[in-house]
């Protein structure tokens, strides 16, 4: 090997070296440590027993443990239902962020910079709070149903908190900034004399946006769609909060069987497929970025 | 009245600056192309010819005037409604497409059948020297071929006119000069006007049928080549196209004198007055031993070999420039001056052009 060769190798690994053995011990370790609890059996009073169990699995896929129950299918319903509210997180995000990446991008140097900052502002305030924030403005005697009440729009109060519509709603909250910046960064990148030649081959607006605007910004697209779905999927503090008791969400599933019903094997097991179903939509991910990527990289 | 494409009735733009000023960009231009023909719109940056292109694609909206097509009135149609292509200075080709879905894409567009469309794709890359090249995506191609996928784009659904915004300033100078010859190849094979925006003079000069010299928001001169070379109306056109020895004075019966006491012979005896004469470079020769015609004696500067030619740059005995042009045959009378650092350089009067006070 030449020296060359060998001193460029050696600076990949100093500089990947410190990464990578942070994450084989702090990442690795508690994921193998997860990997054997969920096969073991759990403890009649927490903690674990040092013997092999699929029924952690089964209580969610369909093969439960005979000794104690039946087959429930509410695990399933609760991962469906998680499912459909990180959809719909995601859905909503891209709505508000899409069009606004625009207008910022359209911006002055200064305004632009600005509103990023405006957009990153609410990180340096305490997540729990803020989502506190959003309780009083939506129980009961909050200020939408107060203004709706006194302005006689409504005659009972409506039920805002505690729904499907309230965790999404302080899902989109949160994970705004998380959609935006991939998005305004595929938006920024946007070439417009390519919109402009796309007009003057005959396209009108609709067709334009269609055929050239949002292809080329589509990989943003795809990766807020990704970094904002995995973390809304896992997450336990928005249903916590503006769930109440009534929604519960995978993220809820899990803290409770590790904090409330100390089973920590089943606990791992929800965390696994939650992971498993993370890394399928990576994967596709990878895949169709990958593909893009290749061209994004070698053209122009 | 000759057979009119596009017509332009006192078009007028202007811009703001961001300090608040105006800027004129087109200053009430009036403006006539025939059909099949090649206008170049030639002119220094900021000059308005950009703005004009993009005031006939659509994409600029004018202060005042209108804007004809075949007799018809687009002044107020979105880009997409205009029956003219442009072909983008950095060519715009759609990076997510391959070449043929870039070429179909204005016929894709109006709804042309499949199979017609490919058979079209097919002619207009055969066109343009890119046949069996549809498959590849842009990024595989090279500069001069990324070009000619642009003007196939643009001419495939038979524009009425095409609009070129310095579609070869990218391009190397080799390949840059074939691109010339072979648009004009492909405009008469065609039968579309183009109108062709550039800065480059030289450019201008090679292909078009008429050149449309712009300053200021407005057109200095519309001429043919050869007209806009030899007869420039004023000392801006003379000046920014081509070299120039420029001799400002007072024209008496086929003298003109200027303040510092030279004496240019002209063959316009019956012009009066205050005016400018224009001597091109290559006017100059070196005269030989008894040679009567009027000269200039110039001390020499530098002596340049451009290949051709010689460019010799010198003073008058006041200080004036003088650039003159010799051919690079004539190289054993450029040895002698080389020496002397003296050249006595001659000229034609019917070679001299006068350019009268007003105009200049």
């Amino acid at each position: 090997m030449s020296s060359i060769a060998f001193r460029r190798r050696a600076q990949l690994g100093l500089l990947l070296g410190p990464v990578s053995l942070f994450l084989a011990v702090f990442f690795l370790g508690p994921l193998a440590i997860m990997i054997v609890t969920s096969f073991l059996a759990p403890g009649l009073y927490g903690g674990v027993e040092w013997t092999w169990y699929r029924h952690n699995y089964g209580r969610i896929l369909g093969f439960a443990d005979p000794m104690f129950e039946d087959f429930d299918p509410v695990y399933i319903a609760i991962f469906l239902r998680s499912l459909k509210i990180s959809a719909l997180t995601v859905v909503a995000t891209l709505i508000v962020c899409y069009p606004a990446a625009f207008c910022i991008s359209r911006l002055s140097e200064r305004w632009k910079n600005f509103c990023l900052f405006l957009i990153t502002l609410p990180f340096f305030t305490s997540l729990i709070v803020r989502l506190f924030i959003w309780v009083l403005i939506l129980r009961q005697t909050g200020l939408v149903n107060a203004v709706l009440l006194n302005t006689g729009v409504i005659a009972r109060p409506l039920e805002l908190i505690y729904t499907d519509g309230a965790i999404i709603l302080g899902m989109v909250y949160i994970f705004i900034p998380f959609m935006f910046m991939p998005v305004y960064a595929s938006v920024e990148k946007l070439d417009w004399t390519l919109v402009r030649a796309s007009l003057d081959l005959g396209a009108g607006p609709i067709r334009t946006f269609l055929r050239i605007i949002l292809p080329l910004t589509a990989p943003g697209i795809a990766g807020g769609a990704v970094i904002v779905f995995i973390p809304a999927l896992g997450n336990f503090v928005v249903p916590a909060i503006l769930g109440g008791a009534k929604v519960m969400m995978l993220g809820n599933l899990i803290e409770q069987q590790f904090l409330a019903a100390r089973n920590w094997p089943f606990g791992s097991a929800l965390a696994m497929m939650v992971m498993c179903v993370m890394l399928v939509l990576l994967f596709a991910y990878v895949i169709v970025s990958g593909r893009r990527g290749i061209d994004a990289a070698t053209g122009r | 009245m000759r057979d009119s494409i596009v017509r332009l009735e006192k078009a007028a733009k202007a811009f703001a600056t961001p300090e608040g000023q105006t800027v004129t960009a087109l200053d009430a231009i009036d403006l006539d192309v025939s059909r099949n023909e090649f206008l170049t719109l030639l002119g220094p940056s900021g000059c308005g010819k950009t703005t004009l292109l993009q005031a006939i694609s659509g994409f600029v909206e004018l202060d005042a005037g209108r804007i004809l097509i075949d007799d018809e009135d687009i002044t107020d149609r979105p880009p997409y409604r205009r029956p003219v292509n442009t072909v983008f200075q950095n060519y715009a080709l759609f990076p997510h497409m391959t070449v043929g879905e870039n070429t179909a894409y204005a016929l894709e567009v109006a709804g042309v059948a499949r199979p017609e469309r490919a058979n079209r794709v097919a002619d207009a890359l055969r066109m343009v020297g890119l046949e069996g090249m549809e498959g590849r995506k842009p990024r595989q191609l090279s500069g001069g071929q990324q070009q000619r996928v642009a003007l196939a784009r643009a001419i495939i659904a038979r524009p009425k006119l095409l609009l070129l915004d310095e579609p070869l300033s990218a391009l190397d100078k080799n390949l840059r000069q074939a691109m010339q010859i072979e648009l004009k190849t492909l405009q008469h094979e065609l039968g579309i006007s183009f109108i062709f925006v550039t800065h480059d003079q030289q450019e201008a000069l090679t292909m078009s049928d008429r050149v449309a010299v712009l300053s200021g928001g407005r057109i200095q001169q519309l001429d043919t080549p050869r007209a806009i070379y030899d007869q420039p109306k004023n000392s801006f056109v003379a000046t920014f196209v081509g070299a120039s020895n420029l001799f400002e004075g007072e024209a008496v019966g086929g003298q003109l004198l200027t303040t510092d006491g030279l004496s240019i012979s002209h063959a316009k005896a019956q012009t009066t007055g205050t005016a400018t004469a224009l001597i091109r470079p290559e006017q100059f020769f070196l005269a030989e031993q008894g040679d009567s015609a009027p000269s200039l004696d110039v001390d020499l500067e530098q002596i340049v070999f451009v290949g051709s030619t010689f460019e010799l740059f010198g003073r008058t005995a006041t200080g004036r420039r003088v650039i003159a042009e010799i051919p690079a045959t004539r190289r054993n009378l450029v040895g002698e001056i080389e020496q002397s650092r003296r050249a006595r350089l001659s000229y034609d009067p019917a070679a001299v052009h006068l350019i009268p006070a007003e105009a200049a």
